[in-house]
C-alpha cells in the first residue's frame, strides 16, 4: 500500500503543515471573524427587536388601562349627566303641570263667577220684565192702574218668586 | 478489474526538493490546497452580502459556525474559546478533504495515515503543552483517578498511561481506517460493475447505496476527530 511507503511521507507532512497552517490563518482572520459578527449583529437585533415589544406591550398596557379609566369615568359621567337632565325635565313637567292647573283653576274659577254674574243679570231682567209684564196685564184687564202702585207689583212678583222655590 | 490500491498512489506534480528532503507537490498536495481554498471560497462568498436573513449559503456557514462553536462549547467550556478557529480549521480540512476525495478521480488524502497520524499528533501535543502550561506537574496527576487506593497506582497509572499515549494512534487510525476501507471497498464494487455487463446493474445498485454511505461517513468521520478532539481539550483543561 502507498500509505506505508516511507518516501511519500515528507511531501504529504510539508505540504499539510503549509496547508493547514494557510487554512488556519484564513479561518482565524478572514472567515471567522466575518460570520461571527454577522451572527452576533443578528443576536443584537434579535435582542433589540424583543426589547422594543416588550416596551411598546408595556406602553399598550398603559394606554389600554388609560383608556378604561377613561371610559368608565365617562360612561359614570354620562349617567350623571342623564340621570340630571331627567330629574330637571321631571320637575319641570311637574312645574308646569302645576301652572297649567293654577291656569285652568282660574279660569274655571272666571267662568263661574261670569255666569254668576249672567245669572243675576238674566234673573233680574226677567223680574223686572215680569213686573212691568204684570203692570201691563193690569192696565189691560182692569184699565188704569187699579190703584196698584209699582212697587205693590214689584212686591207681588218677589213673593211669586219665593214661591216658585226661587 | 483496476488495481483498488491505485487510488492511493501519490505522485509528484512539481517536483522540489528542499535542503535534501522531497517536498515535491503531488496530487495529495494539490487536493490539500484544492481543500483550503474551497473551505475559503465558500466561508467567505457565502457570508459577503452579511445578510440579516441569511441565504441557502450562508445559512450552511452560519450551521457549520454554530455547529462547531456549540461542540466546542459543551465539550469544553468557555474556556475553549482560544481554540475555536483552530478546531474550527481541522474540522473543514478534515470535512472538505473526505468530501472532495469522494469526487470521482479524485485523491483522499485522509487515506494516508501519515497526514491524519500527523493531526492527531499535532492534536496530542498541542493538548498535552496546554494541560501542563494550565496545571504543571499537576497535570500528572491525570494518570491516576482521584480517591483510587494508592496501592493500585501500580496498576492504574501504566493503564492511564499507555491509554494517553494511544490517543495519536487511535485518533490516526481511524480516520485512515475509515477512509481507506471505504474507498476500496468502492473501487471493488465499480469492478464488478464493469465486469458483469447487463447484471452490473446490481451491483451498481449496492454501489450507489454504499456511496450514500460513504458521504455519511465521510462527514461522521470529520465530526468523530473534531470531537475527540475536544475531548481530549477538555481533559487538558479541566483534567476529568
Amino acid at each position: 500500500m502507498p500509505q506505508f511507503d516511507p518516501t511519500l511521507f515528507a511531501p504529504q507532512v510539508f505540504w499539510l503543515i503549509v496547508s493547514f497552517v494557510t487554512l488556519y490563518v484564513l479561518m482565524a482572520t478572514l472567515a471567522l471573524p466575518r460570520i461571527g459578527a454577522i451572527l452576533d449583529e443578528r443576536q443584537r437585533r434579535i435582542d433589540d427587536d424583543l426589547d422594543r415589544a416588550q416596551r411598546l406591550k408595556a406602553e399598550a398596557e398603559v394606554a389600554v388601562a388609560t383608556f378604561e379609566r377613561a371610559m368608565t369615568d365617562s360612561r359614570a359621567e354620562a349617567a350623571g349627566i342623564v340621570k340630571e337632565r331627567a330629574d330637571e325635565a321631571t320637575s319641570r313637567s311637574e312645574q308646569r303641570g302645576r301652572e297649567e292647573m293654577a291656569r285652568l283653576t282660574d279660569r274655571v274659577h272666571a267662568a263661574e263667577a261670569e255666569i254668576l254674574g249672567a245669572k243675576k243679570t238674566a234673573m233680574a231682567e226677567i223680574r223686572t220684565l215680569t213686573v212691568d209684564l204684570a203692570a201691563v196685564a193690569i192696565e189691560r184687564l182692569i184699565g188704569g192702574a187699579a190703584g196698584a202702585s209699582r212697587g205693590d207689583i214689584e212686591a207681588a212678583v218677589e213673593a211669586a218668586f219665593l214661591e216658585c222655590g226661587r | 478489474m483496476s488495481n483498488p490500491i491505485e487510488q492511493f498512489q501519490v505522485h509528484p506534480i512539481v517536483p522540489l526538493e528542499l535542503g535534501g528532503v522531497n517536498i515535491s507537490f503531488t496530487n495529495s498536495a494539490l487536493m490539500m490546497v484544492a481543500t483550503v481554498a474551497v473551505t475559503t471560497v465558500f466561508l467567505t462568498l457565502s457570508v459577503r452580502k452579511r445578510a440579516l436573513v441569511p441565504g441557502r449559503w450562508q445559512s450552511l456557514a452560519e450551521l457549520i459556525y454554530e455547529f462547531i462553536a456549540g461542540m466546542l462549547r459543551e465539550n469544553v467550556g468557555q474556556e475553549g474559546r482560544p481554540y475555536f478557529p483552530f478546531i474550527f480549521s481541522l474540522f473543514m480540512f478534515v470535512l472538505i478533504g473526505n468530501l472532495l476525495g469522494l469526487l470521482p478521480g479524485s485523491f483522499t488524502f485522509t487515506s494516508h495515515i501519515i497526514v491524519t497520524f500527523v493531526m492527531a499528533s499535532v492534536v496530542f501535543v498541542g493538548v498535552t503543552v496546554i494541560g501542563f502550561a494550565r496545571h504543571g506537574l499537576h497535570f500528572l496527576r491525570m494518570f491516576f483517578p482521584n480517591g483510587a487506593p494508592l496501592a493500585t497506582a501500580v496498576i492504574l497509572v501504566p493503564i492511564e498511561v499507555i491509554s494517553y499515549l494511544s490517543r495519536p494512534l487511535s485518533l490516526g487510525v481511524r480516520l485512515f481506517a475509515n477512509m481507506t476501507a471505504g474507498h476500496i471497498i468502492l473501487t471493488i464494487l465499480g469492478g464488478f460493475v464493469a465486469m458483469l455487463g447487463v447484471f452490473g446493474i446490481f451491483p451498481l445498485a449496492f454501489l450507489t447505496g454504499v456511496m450514500v454511505l460513504e458521504f455519511g461517513i465521510a462527514m461522521l468521520q470529520a465530526y468523530v476527530f473534531t470531537v475527540l478532539s475536544c475531548i481530549y481539550l477538555h481533559d487538558a483543561i479541566h483534567m476529568h
